[in-house]
């Protein structure tokens, strides 16, 4: 697998869109077809500036795939992919993958992995210690970062590879289903954690969830995508202030949105 | 009475469960010290029964008192040691050999998928040829003396390092290695920092099949490639001469070596690979 930045790298291409005030990546014409079936074709998406996203849609429809391709993970067939104009190699991106287990380096030290993506862009030392005393102070940490990560808990090992996806300070930040794989308490857990970031820092955030409720809870915009070949089918907003917490999960306007959205859900699912 | 007694069997109470499920702490350390010993005593015992009983002629097989007694005095006569020594001289040189050759080259093909296709077949090939149908031919180009015995002995375990090493590589978490990408590692950190590492598990499990099968290759080369030490040697010069005492004795030294060896690499796999099946 390689990451393809060149239809990126080449600048606007012609008739290129710009998309509304606000708007922080710009994917145009993207083409993206698997053994031949078609994915995404000629797929148009805008995503805001310093705001949460949650892309949610039915099985199969490439809700991963798609945030791959932003992310530079997987390559699209055609098409522009742009931050600010910019290309993905010149945007500093933080991801947080699905599996913790698969993703955190077990041979290094929880803050050795923290500090690691510090290191490839040539901290010095002092910097990264630096770095990592300000993540502690923003996430409250609990827990000693001197330990590997087999020795922490899911919640603890997911956290770990959100504050290494934060370390280089990135523009956007991904996270792919990034409570799949724990348990509710450690998903309540990291969810407050979340809260804590999108309140303390000023950072535009792609999550894919399978979980509605989650992504309702989580985001300022709900993306909701059709079966595919795949389109937008809405993007539903959702304004209720931050620190959200279990109140915000039973408040009329949480009720209403999500509703809504499963509504759409149904509707596209039925198609 | 003793329909009473059966039920009362087959309802424990609830002390009972306490007691099966929870043994008091020194009962569980003495069970730990004692259980590993009920299977070496018991060969012990069998083996000790055989010869004073006679179930086995008295010319295949002498008691294990006089046997230990027989290793006992070659320890301490040095003629054992020295033979021990070059046994293991012989296989740490070969591994040694193997590993320098095997590690580097099965980096190589486990990154590249296709030079490991290319090689495939000739490396399973050779993998699967038992290495003494190649005695004759390392003796040809090496000469009779301890460098064909160690050059086939290092060939066997170069390649089953070299298979492992490369399958470690291989099987290098996709998702660590996406991880470090996205990060904006460059290759040659994702290598360094990221395969390398994740491919080590695996390498020491390669590490520790090559070295006995190193010691497996020396002792045979050591009983059939003129030899004047070894335990191979001495086991097979017991065996002419009808020193059973002897032979036995030097099975079990030889027992004693790749058993040590074994346990060595496991600790140091422990130490360094501590992250391995966590």
């Amino acid at each position: 697998m390689t990451i393809t930045t060149a239809p990126a790298t080449g600048g606007k291409p012609e008739g290129f869109v710009p998309g509304p005030p606000g708007t922080h990546i710009t994917i145009r014409q993207l083409n993206k077809a698997f053994a031949g079936t078609p994915l995404y074709q000629n797929f148009n998406l805008d995503i805001p500036r310093l705001k949460v996203t949650c892309i949610f849609g039915p099985n199969g429809c490439g809700k991963s795939t798609v945030m791959n391709m932003i992310a530079g993970l997987i390559p699209m067939d055609s098409g522009s992919i742009l931050f600010d104009g910019k290309s993905l190699g010149d945007t500093r991106i933080g991801y947080v993958f699905q599996n913790y287990r698969e993703a955190l380096f077990p041979w290094l030290r929880a803050i050795d992995n923290i500090k690691y993506p510090l290191k490839i862009n040539g901290c010095s030392s002092e910097e990264c210690d630096q770095r990592v005393r300000e993540l502690i102070k923003t996430f409250d940490l609990q827990f000693d970062l001197n330990r590997y990560p087999y020795e922490l808990s899911g919640g603890q090992q997911q956290l770990v590879s959100i504050l290494r996806a934060l370390a280089p300070e990135p523009e956007v930040l991904f996270l792919d289903e990034p409570f799949s794989a724990l348990d509710y308490e450690m998903t309540l857990m990291l969810r407050e954690k979340l809260q804590e970031l999108f309140r303390a820092t000023n950072l535009t955030t792609v999550i894919v969830s399978h979980d509605l409720e989650e992504a309702v809870f989580l985001a300022d915009e709900v993306l909701l995508l059709t079966k595919r070949p795949t389109r937008i089918a809405e993007t539903i907003p959702f304004n209720a202030p931050r620190p959200r917490d279990i109140e915000t999960l039973s408040s009329p306007e949480f009720v209403k949105t999500k509703s809504r959205c499963l509504e759409i859900f149904q509707r596209e699912v039925r198609r | 009475m003793n329909a009473l007694e059966s039920t009362k069997e087959k309802a424990p109470t609830h002390s009972d469960i306490l007691t099966v499920n929870q043994p008091s702490p020194l009962t569980e350390r003495l069970g730990n010290i004692i259980q590993p010993l009920i299977g070496p005593l018991a060969l012990f015992a069998i083996w000790w029964m055989a010869a004073a009983g006679n179930w086995v002629s008295g010319n295949l097989l002498p008691g294990p008192i006089a046997t230990f007694g027989s290793l006992w005095q070659s320890l301490a006569t040095g003629d054992m040691i020295s033979d021990a020594t070059a046994t293991l001289k012989l296989t740490l040189t070969a591994f040694v050999i193997a590993s320098v050759l095997g590690v580097p080259t099965g980096i190589i093909l486990g990154s590249s998928k296709k030079i490991y296709r290319s090689v495939e077949f000739v490396i399973d090939f050779f993998r699967s040829t038992p290495v003494t149908a190649m005695f004759p031919l390392f003796l040809l180009i090496f000469g009779i003396d301890d460098s064909s015995k160690i050059s086939v002995a290092a060939f066997a375990a170069w390649l089953v390092l070299l298979f492992n090493v490369a399958y470690g590589v291989m099987n290098a978490g996709e998702t660590r290695v996406l991880a470090a990408k996205v990060m904006g590692a460059s290759r040659w950190r994702i290598f360094k920092d990221v395969m390398f590492y994740d491919s080590l598990p695996q390498t020491f499990v390669g590490i520790r099949m090559a070295v006995s099968m190193g010691l497996v290759v020396i002792i045979v080369a050591e009983m059939f490639i003129g030899s004047i030490h070894g335990m191979g040697h001495r086991i097979i010069d017991a065996q002419q001469v009808y020193d059973l005492e002897d032979m036995y004795a030097s099975i079990l030294v030889t027992g004693i070596i790749g058993y040590g060896l074994n346990l060595l690499f496991l600790g140091l796999e422990r130490w360094l690979v501590h992250w391995s099946g966590r």
